[in-house]
């Protein structure tokens, strides 16, 4: 459980009037939110909105043409300067891909945040690695394999116990369920959810899965035409009247979720 | 500049002390940036020699899994020394990682990575080079019936593939290779010209530039360029179109990755190299004859002049002839080792250096054979 910390009431990331441009094209023309601690937040919208952009952003990957990232209160951009480590410490990101490092075994790749950051002893970084490869669900033996020889499900849990490892007090997760099997995406969920429940954890998550979102979001700020076209829960956003809004929710799929999530 | 709020890294450290008869007393935050000084303290703590023991967790402000996994592991170990120990005031929400931590203790240990023996590492060798010879064989018969139809058949040759491969690997070599075969030529005519002159015989140094570098060290510094500009390319190329399943989606379009990739590189470098090669015998002669009239007083016609009787058109041919040959080695082990890339990124760094450090090995051994079988004809 994180502290109450004396800036509480300072939201954990703050996006005010972003603009991002990528040569002729403009990603996003005017973005603001503000995410609270120990919620799962959750940013959606079509295809090529700048869902991951604006996480690259918060991230400090990633400067906005103008604009202000805040996280922690730190301008985002300025992270990579390097003299804020302690900042770094207190996050982590789940990348699409899993962005395992290709040479360093699933158990080297989970402990490395350990290694770098901390001066654990060998044994203790043993098995706080031990305990989150277990509790992301995987197979003790899997510890020793490369990541690839390790199966795209697999690959993305790996990928959460790394980021996960050093009990951040946010996470990142970009599109955490894309391209798993049901059974396992719901699991992700269970996953994130228990995480929160037990360490009070902040999630920020990109995603398209409708179920994810009603089953885990708290708030879900729906990004489209380089803007936020709304702010809220599943509940409020469904009734929304924004057209773009009401064709992303109440697609077949969307209503398909809804009427298993939503009545509920 | 911004204002920040304390950030929870500056938190109070963990302590721990014996508290008493039988008590252990456990303070502060147990997270994981103080854990490192909270084993050194734990190392330190003088344990009572009571079979019981009580650990106050009362004063435990915060704790995340890394702090429990540290708590775990010091119950367990009192428990292994055959104390009772009970953890006592424990805040609920601390308790419920410590519950985790514990619940999944069973279930994890990862697997202790043993050494295989001496005889279970030799055959490992012995499999893997096997195997890797009966591919590499393998390749070489698939990539040379490939190449035999294509000639036979010439409308299933790539020709845009074919002409970008002789710019980026002809074209584009050119003022690297041309300033280094110069520069060679510079070299070998300087250090002759030293022992020349002690026997009054300066005229000979057109012997020892021309047949030199027509015949051994043109094509020779052509290949070892060329491996290692292009044939790392060639690995790096297909091992990450392998990597990224590029590969794989040739190969379901009904298209074969040899005729693809393959033939276009060799014919280009095949077609490049003994051009390269003629490129570089200019460049490097024209060096020689710069240090010659430079230091040994053999103007540019003597030196045309003795060029026409001392070299004769052989070592030329036979320079010249051996470039093809090098040219299909460098591309062909390129290639191989691009097909070879199983994994990741690393092994995209790994066989790319070993396709250069094999190819020019491989240029070389072939060279050396040729002078064998070259003496013996008596050429």
């Amino acid at each position: 459980m994180t502290p109450t910390l004396a800036g509480v009431e300072t939201p954990i990331i703050e996006v005010s009037h972003v603009f991002t441009r990528f040569g002729e094209t403009v990603v996003h023309k005017d973005v603001s939110l503000t995410v609270r601690r120990g919620e799962v937040f959750a940013i959606a919208g079509g295809n090529g909105c700048g869902k991951s952009t604006l996480m690259r952003e918060i991230v400090g990957l990633q400067e906005p043409t103008s604009g202000v990232v805040r996280l922690f209160g730190i301008e985002s951009w300025q992270l990579r300067e390097g003299r804020h480590h302690e900042v770094h410490r207190r996050f982590g990101v789940m990348f699409q891909q899993g962005a395992l490092f290709s040479s360093l075994t699933l158990a080297e790749n989970v402990a490395a945040p350990l290694k770098e950051h901390t001066r654990l002893s060998p044994d203790v970084i043993r098995d706080i690695v031990a305990l989150k490869i277990a509790s992301v669900g995987l197979p003790a033996d899997s510890a020793a394999k490369y990541p690839n020889e390790l199966s795209g499900g697999m690959r993305r849990r790996a990928a959460l116990a790394r980021a996960i490892v050093m009990d951040p007090e946010l996470l990142f997760l970009d599109e955490p369920t894309a391209g798993l099997d049901p059974m396992i995406a719901a699991g992700f969920d269970e996953l994130v959810l228990q995480l929160k429940a037990l360490l009070g954890l902040t999630v920020v998550m990109v995603t398209h899965d409708l179920d994810s979102l009603w089953r885990i979001a708290d708030r879900v700020a729906v990004l489209g035409d380089g803007t936020v076209l709304g702010i809220g829960t599943m509940r409020e956003l469904s009734r929304s009247d924004d057209p773009l809004i009401r064709e992303y929710f109440h697609g077949p799929r969307g209503r398909a979720a809804e009427g298993q999530h939503g009545s509920t | 500049m911004a204002v920040t709020s304390k950030p929870s890294w500056t938190r109070p450290e963990a302590k721990v002390g014996i508290g008493g008869a039988g008590v252990l007393r456990c303070e502060g935050s147990w997270t994981i940036p103080n854990l490192s000084a909270l084993s050194r303290a734990l190392a330190g703590v003088q344990w009572p020699r009571t079979p019981k023991l009580a650990c106050d967790a009362t004063q435990i402000t915060a704790m995340d899994t890394g702090g429990a996994v540290v708590l775990h592991r010091l119950v367990m170990q009192l428990r292994r020394e055959g104390r009772q120990v009970t953890i006592e005031g424990l805040r609920p929400e601390f308790a419920e990682i410590l519950r985790m931590v514990s619940s999944n203790w069973n279930r994890i240990g990862l697997p202790a990575t043993t050494r295989p023996g001496w005889a279970e590492q030799v055959d490992q060798a012995v499999s893997k080079w096997t195997k890797q010879a009966v591919s590499a064989l393998g390749f070489i018969g698939e990539s040379t019936v490939g190449i035999w139809r294509s000639l036979n058949a010439p409308s299933g040759i790539r020709w845009r593939a074919l002409l970008r491969g002789l710019e980026l690997d002809g074209f584009n070599a050119l003022p690297i290779t041309g300033l280094l075969s110069f520069l060679i030529g510079v070299v070998i005519a300087y250090q002759g010209a030293e022992q020349l002159r002690k026997f009054g015989t300066n005229i000979f140094v057109v012997d020892l530039v021309g047949i030199s570098l027509l015949r051994e060290i043109s094509p020779l510094i052509v290949a070892i360029l060329i491996a290692g500009r292009s044939g790392s390319a060639y690995a790096a190329e297909i091992g990450t179109m392998k990597v990224t399943e590029e590969l794989d989606a040739v190969q379901t379009l009904g298209l074969s990755p040899v005729q693809l990739l393959v033939l276009p590189r060799v014919l280009a470098l095949v077609i490049a190299l003994p051009l390269l090669t003629v490129y570089a015998d200019g460049l490097g002669v024209f060096g020689g004859m710069l240090i010659a009239s430079n230091q040994l007083n053999v103007s540019f016609t003597e030196f045309v002049d003795r060029f026409e009787e001392a070299v004769a058109l052989r070592h030329f041919l036979i320079g010249i002839g051996k470039a093809p040959f090098f040219a299909f080695i460098i591309a062909l082990v390129g290639c191989y080792q691009g097909f070879q890339i199983r994994g990741g990124v690393d092994d995209v760094g790994r066989h790319t250096t070993t396709s250069v450090v094999q190819s020019i090995f491989l240029v070389i051994v072939f060279d050396a054979w040729c002078s064998i079988v070259l003496s013996w004809w008596e050429l």
